[in-house]
């Protein structure tokens, strides 16, 4: 009876530990297949396989080694690591609720995430980076099924004049921007305090006043592709189907006279005595259209 | 060599005449009237004291609290009507149903009005078109936060007062997608995205599953509060079935 009910027992081991070893064999098989991913970009071509060692030395430490933002950094880290397994991205060039393309990515690596600990990597080569963007991209399985949505289109920027800048400010007020970000940029709206993530997890806007550099860039250009794609992840969210492009160039010249840093904007605005908006006024029905460039404001 | 011609060509035209002939004939078949659809009707009740709803401080955004002034609101995680009748609870077939995804056609809307989500909850079904509007005189970020990860992706759009409403679908099953808004940190809605026909209950805690074939299934019911509970069906040709659901209050 006994060895019966061993033979038995030994039976089931071997049967459970097959199972376990073929199931680690499929998984081994997916990683293997999943590490075939590619990324383009720059007319580089990235390859998952090459960048595994690389994003163990680099980047596990906070991502982690399964990608989900679980490294033994983590903890001390806030904003915490993006969890690559769930393919959600702040920096993009496409649509709200879309993949970002491999350039967005590229990108993101090489210019690293300001106020935060991502720091830029382009003292890797561009070749190990855009490497490790395939790597990024192995760890959902989205990237297989899905395509990146179509990227914004950013028409060329106009010159700035008085009165886009003020035009801006009536953007600033109809879209409501101030509710987070506060009347004059300082990260103090009436929903400041309440903002979380999409992990539920407390998150603040962003301080013009604080900061010279966006989350996502620092040039006009990425100002204006931020708040039109959104951050997607946070509160911050897409204004692509309600701001017209010449309204949000408007926006953009309008909150360049909010930093810190000596601007052109910031120029034009303390010539106009520009004040800030006034929440409590009805809201303006619509911005004023665009007017021609006048030259006789513009400082000299 | 010309007649040749001419008759194959000849044969060709009757050929297409009969093809487009069998083709509208079948498209008719399709349209034609499905074999005795029933539905499947009931209430859903809660069983002692609902859980207290706080009041909404909507002082921040004075328009909408200025709409809310005689009736002040409260959340709605729980909201009982008369006998005890369980509001916004979505009842669906979770499994049976083998039509298509998208059995309701027309697209239901969810409007944003005084700073609430109108309906609290809307049921959808899969790849079902719905519209979001929004009827304040503010602006609105609309967040659908759908599970990380998952076939659905969160999204995350701002509708400022008087903008187009925004067309959309989900792309996958998912009991439920939670939707917020960044600005009014109050306001907290639901999207059930199902396969199939399916119901959600009145302020008396009634619902109704319409255009349910005869058969076996089983008959889910979803609260955002209490989760979920099924019961097994069974549908007869044109003879409507009855099925009753109890929440009880934690």
């Amino acid at each position: 009876m006994r060895t019966q009910m061993l033979k038995f027992a030994a039976c089931a081991l071997a049967v459970l530990a097959f199972a376990g070893i073929s199931f680690a064999q499929v998984t081994e098989y997916q990683e293997e297949q999943n590490l075939g991913m590619e990324a383009h970009a720059d007319h580089l071509t990235g390859h998952a396989k090459s960048a595994a060692m690389n994003y163990r030395r680099y980047c596990a430490g906070c991502h982690g080694v399964l990608g989900d933002g679980e490294g033994e950094n983590a903890v001390w880290i806030d904003p915490k690591p993006r969890n690559f397994t769930l393919a959600t991205f702040k920096c993009r060039s496409t649509p709200s609720g879309t993949l970002p393309t491999d350039e967005d990515l590229f990108n993101t690596i090489g210019r690293g995430l300001e106020a935060s600990n991502m720091p830029s990597w382009n003292p890797l080569s561009s070749q190990q980076r855009i490497d490790l963007i395939a790597y990024v991209k192995h760890f959902s399985d989205r990237w297989k099924t899905e395509k990146p949505g179509p990227p914004i289109e950013i028409p060329t920027e106009p010159e700035v004049t008085a009165d886009r800048i003020k035009a801006g400010q009536v953007v600033f007020q109809k879209l409501e921007c101030w509710k987070c970000h506060g009347v004059e940029g300082r990260a103090n709206g009436p929903s400041a305090d309440t903002l979380t993530d999409d992990q539920n997890r407390p998150i603040k806007p962003f301080n013009f006043h604080d900061q010279t550099r966006f989350k996502c860039g620092s040039t006009d250009r990425d100002l204006y592709r931020i708040f039109m794609t959104g951050l997607d992840g946070t509160p911050m969210p897409s204004f692509a189907d309600n701001v017209k492009p010449e309204e949000a160039w408007d926006l953009v010249f309008y909150l360049r006279t909010l930093q810190p840093m000596h601007t052109k904007e910031k120029e034009i605005a303390k010539q106009l005595g520009l004040k800030p908006i006034n929440p409590n006024a009805p809201a303006p029905a619509s911005a004023p259209a665009p007017q021609p460039q006048t030259n006789d404001t513009k400082p000299q | 060599m010309k007649k040749q011609l001419l008759f194959k060509a000849i044969l060709a035209l009757s050929a297409a005449l009969i093809l487009s002939a069998a083709w509208m004939v079948s498209q008719r078949s399709v349209k034609a009237a499905p074999p005795s659809e029933s539905s499947i009707t009931g209430t859903v009740k809660l069983e002692g004291t609902p859980p207290h709803q706080r009041p909404i401080d909507m002082s921040k955004e004075p328009s909408c609290a200025a709409v809310h002034k005689a009736n002040p609101v409260t959340t709605e995680n729980v909201v009982v009507g008369t006998d005890g009748g369980l509001k916004n609870v979505v009842v669906y077939l979770s499994e049976g149903w083998s039509g298509p995804e998208t059995a309701v056609s027309s697209g239901p809307n969810w409007d944003q009005h005084g700073c609430q989500y109108i309906p609290h909850v809307m049921g959808l079904d899969v790849n079902q078109h719905f519209k979001v509007t929004n009827s304040d005189p503010t602006s609105h970020n609309i967040h659908p936060m759908p599970k990380p990860g998952g076939p659905n992706h969160e999204w995350n759009k701002s509708q400022p007062s008087g903008a187009p409403p925004i067309d959309t679908s989900w792309p996958a099953e998912e009991v439920a997608i939670h939707v917020k808004c960044n600005i009014h940190p109050w306001m907290s809605g639901y999207m059930v995205v199902v396969k199939g026909p399916y119901g959600v209950s009145d302020d008396s805690g009634s619902f109704k599953v319409e255009g349910v074939p005869p058969g076996n299934y089983t008959l889910t019911a979803w609260q955002e509060t209490y989760g979920a509970q099924t019961q097994k069906v069974t549908v007869a040709a044109g003879k409507p079935a009855t099925a009753n659901f109890t929440f009880k209050a934690k």
